[in-house]
């Protein structure tokens, strides 16, 4: 079972709740964030192996290609542009639908590899870890997201999303078969739990929310949970000491302050997404 | 000779439009002819890549010329390698972009601006 961790706002706490609870549970953590992947930092997995994600892109033959500007006609995202002279090919901006290729009347076209990334595996204390990383100056993460979740094993599955509602966690919440929304008593934290909300309905999926940096302010997201009627997985208290820890790359889930929230937390995740 | 104006509407008395690849559409002026027609920017609500459909289009049409604010580096560069000459505008209506050119009053294009310029 795959259960996709989101928030909708960044720096709400994903990575916090993902990495404590997949120590807790020995669930296996998959980070989803290529483009900042960081859950490893805690995690600490050791004996890594790494796979390239490559992608399709169009080569023209320029000896048979006769510039009748088909395959740019056919290209929805604008990655070839036809100078009269020659085609060229913008790496970059193509989803590898290959619709070029299926447009050209003299078989100028062909695929070759381009790598964006890799996926990495590695075994932490009683865990497999898996990440997915998108190269630098690459714009296109589904790709990277798309491997990496087709090759998680079977078994508990903790995903660590990346922020916001965009293609990125969209493309981790279709593997996914529930979510646990990490949200902050700020505004914006409430303004994007709104869209996370929102997109995870759509998907069907059973959720729960852990308020994290909860302190006495987040009197609106309280209320809204409450008309809505969402379960509130767990409250993990607003402290300078998480901040601290976690700049160091150590887990939250033995400090004093931050034992019995993540102990909760953990048999709410275990009765909600595992017994039912 | 045809030359574009990025335009925010149809006829040469609409406002000019700075940005090349988001405009709304291409007035297409034929000095031989003085006549104009409107063409809608294909790549306006394009989710990426704006600049080069936009480019595309100017090909396409066989214009010379392109009155705009500023282009991005993939459109500066087919710009430039489709043999199009770029002038940067920066008039308020399409009409007095036209007569700045038609005076010699503007300059030639000669460096990319910042990508995504145009967005909000």
């Amino acid at each position: 079972m795959n259960i996709a961790v989101l928030s909708g706002k960044g720096g709400t706490g994903k990575t916090t709740v993902a990495v404590n609870l997949a120590a807790i549970l020995k669930a296996n953590y998959v980070d989803c964030d290529v483009e900042e992947p960081n859950g490893f930092i805690f995690l600490k997995p050791r004996n890594i192996r790494s796979q390239d994600v490559k992608v399709l892109n169009p080569v023209i033959d320029k000896a048979k290609c006769t510039l009748c500007g088909e395959c740019v006609k056919a290209c929805q995202f604008n990655a070839l542009f036809n100078t009269k002279k020659e085609i060229l090919v913008f790496e970059k901006l193509c989803h590898s639908c290959e619709a070029c290729r299926i447009a050209c009347g003299s078989g100028a076209l062909s695929f070759q590899e381009r790598k964006i990334g890799v996926i990495e595996e590695g075994e932490g204390d009683g865990l497999k870890c898996y990440r997915g990383i998108l190269d630098i100056g690459e714009p296109m993460a589904v790709p990277v997201i798309r491997q990496l979740l087709k090759n998680v094993p079977e078994g508990f599955n903790l995903l660590d999303c990346s922020p916001g509602t965009s293609c990125n966690a969209v493309s981790s919440l279709r593997y996914a078969q529930g979510a646990i929304l990490v949200t902050e008593p700020s505004a914006f934290g409430l303004h994007d739990l709104k869209m996370a909300v929102k997109l995870v309905r759509e998907f069907s999926l059973p959720f729960g929310v852990v308020i994290n940096k909860w302190d006495e302010s987040g009197y609106l997201l309280e209320v809204y949970l409450w008309q809505e009627n969402i379960k509130v997985l767990g409250r993990l208290p607003q402290a300078r000491k998480a901040a601290e820890e976690y700049s160091k790359g150590r887990l939250l889930k033995d400090l004093p302050l931050y034992q019995a929230g993540f102990t909760a937390l953990a048999e709410e995740v275990k009765e909600v997404f595992l017994c039912s | 000779m045809k030359i574009a104006i990025t335009s925010t509407g149809k006829e040469l008395t609409a406002g000019h439009d700075p940005r090349f690849g988001r405009c709304a559409y291409f007035l297409i002026y034929d000095t031989e002819e003085d006549t104009y027609k409107a063409v809608e920017n294909k790549g306006q609500l394009a989710g990426g890549g704006a600049g080069i459909g936009a480019a595309q289009q100017m090909t396409d049409e066989g214009v010379q010329v392109v009155l705009t604010g500023n282009l991005g580096p993939n459109a500066y560069n087919l710009i430039k390698a489709s043999g199009i000459k770029a002038y940067q505008c920066k008039a308020v209506s399409c009409q007095e972009a036209l007569a700045l050119y038609k005076a010699g009053k503007l300059l030639e294009i000669s460096q990319a601006g910042p990508s995504h310029a145009g967005m909000s």
